[in-house]
């Protein structure tokens, strides 16, 4: 500091009172000492609170669910009772009634979904994972499948509209089954891909050392091997799709009586809860809360025996 | 297998040609004038965008509505996400780190339908009651929140449960690529002095920016076609409004809500070339986040070796 001026020398005087002698060593030590006690305490307070908002967002995550299935259980286990099960819905507006073809029209959307989705799934899968290993064409599949996943359940519907219902001229619970079991192959491919990817190598070249053919080794050892893991992952996009409203409310449309037909329009759970929630009427509102309830029983026992599989090691138990 | 595995192609193809087929009446009356024209309507003299009855149609106030509540959503969840994610792969106990993890799991497995019930019954009721009056006297002033809609419905309703919906796939990729970054990148920083969030800052999100940001992008496209949660929250009406409290209709939610009672073949039509247009954006969005995620995670395990 170079101050022009008669009081130079008098400010410096202060300075030097007030802060020791600015020159020596121990003004300089003391200085850096401040100012890295100035920054330590800085860091220290900037990492407690990035671990504050770390911990706050956690618990504004969980929050939501915790609230969601709080509200459900509340709500769905005191409209739950036999007669959802057991009876047809009554005409709108009267109280009582159940959601039998609801609970049977899922079924049969399920199980026309599943013929579809499930075997192109796992040949996709397989495909994926052993014959086109490392090949081009396997990364472009790969890579369609994580694409087809993310295209809008909505747009499914329409494209499945299009195609079966505009040429059929009538809503039909096979165009909800197919739209549905389009969805589920990009999920069913990939998961069983990762599956057979964790079968151990060991395991192939045996198979190949003993002379069997590479579609015997596949089919009987390796796929053999990864089943559980393929069938919880099967059962991971079944929950998914069972949950699926946009594609089937212009495809399976809804039927207030029994069908089991798949030619004709077909009931469905969650196509029930969209269509009872927006009406006027409380009674219905509680069937909606019983519906989602038995939905989510339904999906939650998916995805933990998923889960329970993949993290009991039934696969890397072979390894 | 092979054949399986094509046909995944196959699907892809059918799905656009079965749009562009379906929507072919609508481009051609309209052509590109259809993402974006107003008109005024002779009678009451308001700009108008969407009458099927005198066979107006315009998809300016859906896609509005969808980049408004996308933004919105992802504005809540993208900091919410990170901080779960960095919680969970840096700081937590190992005894919550399952549990949590599942529980985050179990969010994006519940169908998007029961969001809806959710958020029809009990979110916009709260923020009817206790949030809408609040960000109305503090905000008010900046035009984002006017006292005009009473029924608590709307971008703001669609946002929220839209923010819920893609926590989980933003946080598990983001969880992913941050566990995807070495170790020895971790120990390095903090042997060098550094705390932990320095750690955190400096050797984990700086070398996981491009997979979070493919996370991000990804939890875009979930949030650009979500239909059913949306259709329920955000109270269908096809408008453009500067309040974020007001109603409004987004791309899917118009789709969802019309078709299966729209009556004449242009207005099935429109709504169709609705669906392309949604169908084209997310598979762009989607191809997008994917590159990213995998230019982070694929190089992984090479570099841990």
């Amino acid at each position: 500091m170079h101050l022009p001026g008669c009081w130079c020398g008098q400010l410096r005087a202060v300075l030097r009172r007030e802060w020791g002698e600015t020159g020596t060593r121990e003004y300089g030590e003391q200085k850096l000492r401040k100012s890295n006690d100035l920054r330590a305490r800085i860091r220290t307070i900037t990492d407690g609170g990035a671990t504050g908002i770390a911990v706050l967002s956690t618990v504004l995550v969980v929050a939501p669910l915790v609230a969601i299935f709080v509200y459900l259980i509340y709500k769905g286990a005191s409209s739950l009772s036999l007669d959802f099960f057991t009876k047809l819905p009554k005409p709108e507006g009267e109280p009582g009634g159940g959601m039998a073809n609801a609970i049977v029209g899922s079924a049969v959307l399920l199980a026309i979904s599943s013929a579809i989705g499930i075997p192109i799934g796992i040949g996709g899968g397989i495909f994926l994972a052993e014959f086109g290993r490392g090949t081009r064409l396997a990364n472009m599949v790969r890579f369609t499948a994580d694409v087809l996943n993310g295209v809008p359940s909505i747009v499914m519907g329409l494209a499945v509209y299009s195609l079966i219902i505009y040429r059929q001229k009538h809503f039909s619970a096979l165009a909800g089954g197919v739209a549905l079991g389009i969805m589920m192959i990009p999920t069913v491919c990939r998961t069983t891909e990762e599956m057979l990817l964790m079968v151990p190598h060991a395991v192939r070249e045996a198979a190949l050392a003993l002379g069997v053919p590479n579609w015997r080794s596949v089919l009987s050892i390796t796929v053999k091997t990864a089943s559980p893991g393929i069938i919880t992952g099967c059962m991971l996009a079944f929950a998914r799709v069972a949950g699926e409203t946009a594609p089937l409310i212009f495809t399976a449309f809804g039927n207030s009586n029994w069908s089991v037909n798949p030619n004709d329009p077909i009931s469905a759970l969650p196509l029930e809860i969209y269509r009872y929630s927006i009406s006027p009427y409380d009674d219905e509102h509680r069937l909606a809360w019983a519906a989602a309830l038995v939905l989510i029983v339904l999906i939650v026992v998916a995805v933990s025996l998923v889960r329970f599989v993949a993290s009991r090691g039934v696969l890397k138990g072979a390894s | 297998m092979l054949l399986c595995a094509l046909s995944i192609f196959g699907i892809v193809v059918l799905i656009a040609s079965e749009l562009v087929q379906r929507s072919h009446l609508a481009w051609s009356s309209f052509g590109l004038g259809f993402f974006f024209s107003t008109f005024t309507d002779p009678d009451t003299k308001l700009t108008m965008f969407w009458d099927p009855i005198n066979g107006h149609f315009s998809a300016f106030p859906f896609i509005y509505g969808t980049l408004v509540s996308s933004f919105l959503a992802l504005l809540i969840a993208v900091p919410l996400a990170i901080g779960l994610a960095i919680f969970l792969t840096e700081m937590c106990p190992q005894i919550l780190r399952g549990p949590l993890a599942f529980i985050t799991e179990l969010l994006a497995a519940i169908p998007s339908v029961i969001y809806g019930l959710w958020g029809f019954f009990v979110l916009v009721p709260l923020l009817r009651e206790h949030v809408n009056p609040v960000l109305i006297q503090l905000l008010g002033w900046t035009g984002f929140f006017n006292d005009d809609n009473p029924t608590g419905l709307g971008f703001l309703a669609a946002g929220v449960i839209l923010a819920i919906m893609i926590l989980p796939i933003i946080s598990s990729l983001t969880r992913e690529v941050m566990s995807a970054v070495p170790h020895s990148q971790r120990e390095a920083v903090l042997a060098l002095g550094a705390t932990r969030w320095e750690m955190i800052r400096m050797g984990v999100l700086r070398n996981a920016r491009i997979g979070i940001v493919g996370g991000v992008i990804l939890g875009l496209g979930r949030a650009l076609g979500e239909t059913m949660a949306v259709t329920m929250v955000i109270g269908n009406t096809p408008q453009i409004q500067r309040s974020l409290l007001s109603n409004g209709a987004s791309m899917a939610s118009v789709i969802a809500n019309e078709y299966a009672e729209a009556s004449s073949d242009l207005h099935l039509s429109a709504l169709t070339e609705i669906g392309l247009a949604l169908f084209v954006v997310t598979i762009i969005v989607n191809a997008l986040a994917r590159v990213l995620v995998w230019a982070v995670t694929r190089g992984a395990p090479a570099r841990v070796g």
